[in-house]
This record gives structure tokens, C-alpha cells and sequence, in this order.
């Protein structure tokens, strides 16, 4: 019943996340809208951590395989994607230089900023 | 065959986690970066598909079960995020701004190469996601229009190409701090960087998790207002 009960939870707030998508006119998946909904109820106590706890994790651990049909379906976008080929790759690879630097620059900035004004 | 896999329940799963569990081989055999057990299965389902004609449609017919556990796979992000409550309290300010700067540096990027490319809109909002965790993504460039597969595409060589240099890149730019480290991770490669991060550390680790959601959350919002640039 345990695993059944966690898993039942999680699915209660997706279909929630997903009534607020149907009802809020934004382009928001409504995965994210049952992900905040979940952090709320998590931190007001509503659900304890330990009735979701062990089917979340399982659900994590297996994320990547749920990505596999999706990215299999380049075999259809393939003509689309053909074109555009070395523009994607050059995007893809420089932008995340730049992010991964950027971040990490300016998060150091900070915490070394902030350390020095409680000193 | 045609009939079978088109009315087989099981066929597209048994087949992504068949391909999914020769990478994880692969990946220990070799110990390298590039053996990506996602990479790698993905690799082979596309290769399998096509030497056997098998219609993507027809293998997606049961395929679909994997993705459709993807929503509450994210739900469940929420716990994670929940249990570092403290950690992302005591460091709120970094953690926000950093994570809110690589966020919009992402965006503005993807727009300038965007012009510079001449992009269409639809192919502009597929590369808009590149940089957060495929669930989120996948979700807004679905919702703004993108070509999904393409977005699941770049998402996955972001996390992969983040997995393999985050270790260089980081030395190259100084940035040594534990916290800072797993935020740029996360920020930039979302889940598989974060794989690295895990790796570096417990504090990365969990700062990189972190900045997974926090980046996806923040790019559902920017995302939108940067679709409206093209």
C-alpha cells in the first residue's frame, strides 16, 4: 500500500498541475505548475515528506529512460532539422560555454562578497 | 511485425530500457564522458527504427507509456528541492542571482545566434529550453511552438557537452567555490551536468539539483518573453 499511496499523491498534484494549466491562459506546462503546488504543500506540512519520499525517488531515478521516445522521434524532424544542422550545434555548444562560465563567475562574486561583510 | 509492434503495449519500452541498459554497460566499461547511457540509447533506438523500417509512430505506440511518465517525474523534482530547503535558504541571494544571470545569458545568447542564423520563429523557441532539465523543456517549446524532438535533441548534447567540459571550464574561469560550482552545473547542463556535479561533491551535487529547477522554473517565465524578440 505504501508505494501505491506515495505514487497516488504524486499523481493527485500532477492532475491538479494539469486542471490549472487547462484553466491559466499562459504557455506553462502544467508539470510545473504540480511541481510549485508540491513544494507549497511540502513546506506547509500538508503532505510530510516521508508519504511521497520513496515513490519521487524511484520516479527521478528513472527519468532519463523517459526521454528516449521523445528524442527518438528526430527520425520524423530529421528534415527539419537538416538545414539548420551546423547553425543548432554552433548555438548549442557556444551558449553553453558561456552559461556554465557566467554562472559560476557571478555566484562566486557574490558568496565571496557577502563572506567578507560578515567578516 | 508491422502488427505487431503497432498493437504491442510493451514493445517501445522493453526496447528504450533494452538500449538504455547497454549504454549503462558501455558507460562502465569505457568510464568516459562521451558514453552517455542516454546518448547512447537513443543512438540505438534511432538506428534500430530504421534498419528495420520500423514506423516511428508504430514503436511510439507503446513507447509513450516512458513519456508519460515524465510529468510526475517533475512533480517529484519538488521533493529534492524540498529536502535542500535550508542549504537554499542560507545562500538565497547567490543562488537567485547567479542562477536568474545564467538564465537570461542563456536566452539573450540563443537570440543573438538566433540573428545571426536567420531562425524562423518556430526554430528560435526550439533552442530557447536548451539549457534546462528535457521535462521542462520539452514542455515549453511545445507550448511556444518549437519542434519537440529537436528541443529533447539539443537539451540532451547541452547536458552531455556540460558533463564532459564543466570541470575545465570552471578551472578556466576560477570559479572554485563548492556552491558556485554546482550552480554553474546545474544552470548550464541541468541532470546530466548535474551527474558531474554529484561527482565533484555533496554540496555541488545538491546546488546543482538545485539550480536545475530553479533554471527551469525561471525559463518557463523568460522563455516567453524572449519568444516575442522573433
Amino acid at each position: 500500500m505504501k508505494y501505491l499511496k506515495e505514487f497516488g499523491i504524486i499523481l493527485l498534484i500532477t492532475c491538479i498541475g494539469e486542471l490549472f494549466r487547462f484553466v491559466i491562459p499562459l504557455p506553462i506546462p502544467g508539470s510545473i505548475y504540480g511541481l510549485v503546488l508540491m513544494l507549497v504543500l511540502l513546506i506547509t506540512k500538508v503532505i510530510k515528506l516521508e508519504e511521497v519520499k520513496s515513490a519521487a525517488q524511484f520516479l527521478i531515478a528513472i527519468m532519463p529512460v523517459m526521454f528516449i521516445p521523445a528524442a527518438a522521434g528526430l527520425i520524423n524532424s530529421w528534415s527539419e532539422l537538416q538545414p539548420i544542422l551546423i547553425p543548432a550545434l554552433v548555438t548549442t555548444v557556444v551558449s553553453t560555454f558561456i552559461v556554465m562560465a557566467v554562472t559560476g563567475i557571478t555566484a562566486q562574486k557574490i558568496i565571496r562578497s557577502s563572506s567578507k561583510e560578515e567578516q | 511485425m508491422h502488427e505487431f509492434i503497432a498493437g504491442s503495449a510493451t514493445f517501445g519500452v522493453v526496447l528504450s530500457l533494452v538500449c538504455y541498459y547497454i549504454g549503462v554497460l558501455l558507460k562502465k566499461k569505457f568510464n568516459s564522458g562521451l558514453m552517455n547511457p542516454l546518448l547512447i540509447s537513443i543512438i540505438l533506438v534511432i538506428i534500430i527504427l530504421l534498419t528495420f523500417k520500423i514506423d516511428y509512430a508504430d514503436f511510439n505506440s507503446s513507447a509513450k507509456y516512458l513519456s508519460w511518465l515524465l510529468t510526475p517525474a517533475t512533480v517529484s523534482l519538488a521533493i529534492p528541492l524540498y529536502m535542500e530547503l535550508d542549504r537554499l535558504k542560507k545562500n538565497i541571494k547567490a543562488i537567485m542571482i547567479s542562477i536568474f544571470v545564467g538564465t537570461v545569458t542563456s536566452l539573450a545568447v540563443i537570440l543573438m545566434f538566433a540573428f545571426i542564423f536567420h531562425f524562423s520563429h518556430a526554430q528560435y523557441v526550439t533552442f530557447l529550453p536548451k539549457s534546462i532539465t528535457t521535462a521542462i523543456g520539452m514542455g515549453i517549446s511545445e507550448e511556444m511552438g518549437g519542434i519537440v524532438p529537436i528541443t529533447v535533441a539539443a537539451i540532451i548534447v547541452t547536458g552531455i557537452l556540460g558533463n564532459i567540459i564543466g570541470e575545465s571550464v570552471l578551472k578556466l574561469c576560477k570559479v572554485t567555490d563548492p556552491i558556485a560550482k554546482g550552480l554553474a552545473m546545474g544552470t548550464s547542463a541541468h541532470a546530466i551536468g548535474t551527474a558531474k556535479a554529484m561527482e565533484m561533491g555533496e554540496v555541488e551535487g545538491a546546488m546543482s539539483s538545485l539550480a536545475i529547477v530553479t533554471a527551469g522554473i525561471i525559463t518557463v517565465i523568460g522563455a516567453n518573453l524572449f519568444g516575442m524578440f522573433i
